[in-house]
């Protein structure tokens, strides 16, 4: 039979009844690319995205609402969940504002062990952020070999503070123990380990021909269009900017180490990987830096882990029952009945992401006025849609994995 | 001869004169209170100003004070110059009946959710804004949950016992009269009738 | 030729279920042997939507190993797998999602509510946060935690093997399972 009359028993729709040529694809909250909960309704025509629309606030937790309840160090565990994968950078800049709030200066030993701390947080973060691009181009094994050096960084954070992923570490002015012998070694064994680890896993992606094809040209974005978007971070870092709050506003005595900010030209998902690397690298300098000062340390400077910051700082228990002002301040601390300095004050560190801001607003009671978390991955993930038009679905989706987008810090 | 915080002061006071109050600099970040109607002004003037170059929006965001009639809400921008290196922060106040104030979508592309963040916790209207609807919270909310006269938690759910968490309960054990009977005994000490001898 | 085995050489006596045994055959009850089959072989889904999703990855990496216990194939499609656990918050706006996800799992079907935020609203006794998934889907096993260890989410699956292997073959048709659904609102 010839094709015309083939096609003379096939129903013809009336003309014009199809309008819509592009199909709409839900890529939903629930999906095993999206490493979060968040909504992409995608128009696609065929394989090419025309546009893309985000629906975020399936984990909208109310954090700022909870936090205008809560006395300053109650708010610790709230500032974790944020960005969930590097729980530490949030908890030491939340510190950081309340110290800036009280005027409180912390030691130099203070600092550096801040500093080997937020660094080995944002080591487990790109460690996680690399590999998740890994898994979303199909490969694999680079994600299961990094999980175990996270498991060395996780016992490292079990040492100091007690608990794993949302850690909580850190006090108001210092930590809440010293950091012991055992915390130490496992330091040592992650510096002697994981450069080797590291390699391999740059090994397996950096001159990868497949991953190369897959990632460059997927979501470029310039430097322009991402400041004015609001990008901070290793993506902006991406697209050329080098902007890095721990260079330009240092906190914590970043400035006594030397460290380079890697920057990329054009701002697409394979620059985006490659500065993530590159600053693990970079990371692991510092650490290696700081934690040679610390050692400086001797005697009775060595046995110093925080300010003294009476009214926020829980006094050891031996001073509690033996003397009088311990015991009013551990009453007053746990009431909840200390009132905080007036004051409007903004103070922003680099975390996994970008600029994490804190906007406190006190009227001089025991819990905020107003707390207001600047949180990057809101700000940044507007620009899905201008990165993925014209995009092919895949690509869309090693776009979304590698703008690291934590749906914790995202909806807040 | 970098910008200082004097020198923002000084070429904002010469362009926008009396206009601009409060001056302030908590913890050396430069703050001040703009009227409404000039906040998407002082922005254009802050970005395209040759020297002053506050081309980056580093936040967007409201904050309830209801104590001060008339002016409940402010909506706070935080800008920041990149290459100088020096923030700013500025404060445009709103009356809660009409919290009307121009978008700042057009200049910075950063300011869409944030503006529609803010209208979803506090219900700012944003004159001008592309798609000024819900974003964090259920599209069929119905009010503006950030303000302070709303509570943190649901009030619809019965597995929590508020006597327990320290907050509600119907009683202040004597001191408050029960509205519907008009007794100031709490229920559970008040003798029934039906109680068995 | 085989390396010298230095670990794990302690060898564990699985007891087999109570069976009338002959020679090359041994009879039981059919509960057993399909118990025995499905609980050794869960195709888990991860509903993971926060923190405690992370502990997941890191209970299905090599530390603690989540695929000695028949799970190694997980799935995302909810046509496809027996377990729902569901790690994180889920807030009020993801609640149909979260049913929608439960009812398209075919029976048999467990779920299992892992971390604080999924049993109970965890931390957060807000407005927007579902105050414990059993608002809308039947649970099985909770895992407390915030997040809770990986060695407590191997604890929950275990007991979800246990739930599984001695469940009776007539349970999801019984009427008491169909009062449970109805009171669910799912039919």
């Amino acid at each position: 039979m010839s094709l015309p009359e083939l096609h003379k028993n096939h129903v013809r729709l009336p003309d014009g009844s199809i309008e819509k040529t592009t199909t709409t694809l839900n890529l939903g909250p629930t999906h095993p690319a999206t490493h979060g909960v968040f909504q992409n309704i995608l128009e696609l025509d065929g394989e090419r995205i025309v546009s893309a629309e985000q629906t975020v606030g399936y984990i909208h937790r109310a954090f700022e609402k909870i936090a205008e309840r809560r006395p300053l160090y109650q708010i610790t565990p709230l500032t974790d969940r944020l960005n969930y994968c590097s729980s530490p950078i949030n908890n030491m800049g939340w510190h950081l504002t309340c110290e800036k709030l009280l005027g409180v200066k912390t030691p130099k030993r203070v600092d550096y062990l801040r500093i080997i701390i937020m660094e080995l947080a944002r080591i487990s973060d790109h460690l996680i952020c690399n590999s998740v691009i890994g898994v979303d181009t199909g490969a694999f094994t680079g994600f299961l070999y990094v999980m175990q050096q996270r498991e060395l960084i996780y016992e490292i954070y079990e040492e100091v503070c007690g608990s794993r992923l949302t850690t909580n570490i850190g006090r108001i002015g210092g930590f809440e123990r010293n950091f012991n012998d055992i915390a130490f070694r496992k330091l040592e064994q992650f510096l002697e380990e994981y450069p080797k680890v590291l390699k391999e896993f740059e090994n397996l992606f950096k001159r990868n021909r497949i991953f190369m094809e897959r990632t460059i040209g997927a979501g470029p974005i310039s430097a322009d269009r991402a400041l004015n978007y609001g990008f901070t971070g290793p993506n902006l870092r991406a697209a050329g900017v080098d902007y890095d709050v721990r260079v330009h506003a240092p906190y914590s005595s970043y400035e006594d180490f030397e460290f380079n900010i890697p920057v990329g030209k054009t701002g697409d998902s394979y620059d985006r990987f490659l500065v993530r690397n590159d600053e693990m690298w970079e990371s692991l300098k510092i650490i290696r830096a700081a934690y040679q000062k610390v050692q400086e340390f001797k005697g009775a400077e060595a046995e110093v882990f925080h300010a003294d910051v009476p009214e926020y700082y829980l006094p050891q228990k031996k001073d509690v029952y033996t003397k009088m002002e311990a015991l009013i301040y551990h009453f007053k601390i746990i009431m909840g009945e200390i009132d905080m300095p007036a004051g409007e004050v903004y103070h922003a560190v680099e975390g996994g992401n970008g600029e994490l801001g804190f906007y406190l607003i006190s009227d001089g009671g025991r819990a905020p006025f107003r707390l207001h978390f600047r949180r990057p991955c809101f700000i940044y993930y507007q620009a899905y849609s201008e990165l993925t038009k014209g995009a092919m679905l895949s690509d869309a989706i090693i776009v979304m994995s590698s703008l690291n987008l934590i749906a914790g810090e995202m909806d807040g | 001869m970098g910008l200082t915080n004097e020198h923002v002061q000084q070429r904002l006071q010469e362009k926008f004169g009396e206009t601009l109050t409060d001056f302030q600099e908590p913890y050396g970040f430069l703050t001040f209170t703009a009227p409404k109607e000039l906040n998407l002004k002082v922005l254009h003037f802050l970005y395209d100003d040759a020297e002053l170059r506050f081309q980056f929006l580093t936040d967007l965001t409201a904050v309830h004070y209801p104590d001060r009639t008339g002016e409940e809400l402010a909506v706070v921008y935080h800008v920041h110059n990149l290459v100088d290196n020096i923030r700013l922060r500025f404060k445009v106040f709103i009356n809660i009946e009409t919290p009307d104030v121009f978008t700042a979508t057009n200049l910075y592309a950063s300011a869409n959710w944030m503006e529609r963040e803010t209208y979803d916790f506090y219900g700012v209207n944003f004159v001008g804004h592309p798609d000024l609807r819900r974003i964090l919270n259920v599209d069929e909310m119905d009010y503006f949950p950030m303000r302070k006269e709303y509570p943190l938690e649901d009030e619809t759910r019965i597995d929590k016992d508020d006597e327990m968490f320290g907050r509600g309960g119907h009683y202040d054990y004597g001191n408050t009269t029960d509205e519907a009977t008009g007794s100031t005994v709490p229920e559970s000490e008040q003798q029934k009738d039906t109680y068995p001898v | 030729m085989a390396r010298p085995v230095r670990f794990n050489i302690k060898e564990k006596e699985l007891e087999s279920p109570a069976s009338y045994m002959g020679e090359g055959f041994s009879a039981t009850k059919l509960e057993e042997v399909i118990g025995l089959a499905r609980k050794n072989s869960i195709w888990p889904l991860p509903f993971a939507t926060s923190c405690c999703g992370i502990e997941f990855m890191a209970t299905m990496g090599s530390h603690y190993d989540l695929s000695r216990f028949g799970s190694e194939r997980l799935g995302f499609s909810p046509r496809q797998c027996d377990l729902l656990m569901v790690m994180g918050t889920i807030a009020k706006k993801m609640a149909p999602v979260l049913k929608q996800v439960y009812l398209q799992m075919a029976e048999p079907r467990w779920v299992m509510a892992v971390g604080a935020c999924a049993c109970s609203g965890g931390i957060f006794d807000s407005y927007s946060v579902l105050q414990g998934i059993d608002q809308v889907i039947p649970v099985d096993v909770y895992v407390p935690g915030c997040p809770p260890r990986p060695e407590a989410i191997i604890d929950g699956v275990m007991r979800i093997q246990d739930l599984v292997g001695k469940e009776e073959l007539r349970r999801r048709g019984s009427d008491r399972y169909k009062e449970l659904m109805i009171s669910y609102g799912i039919q």
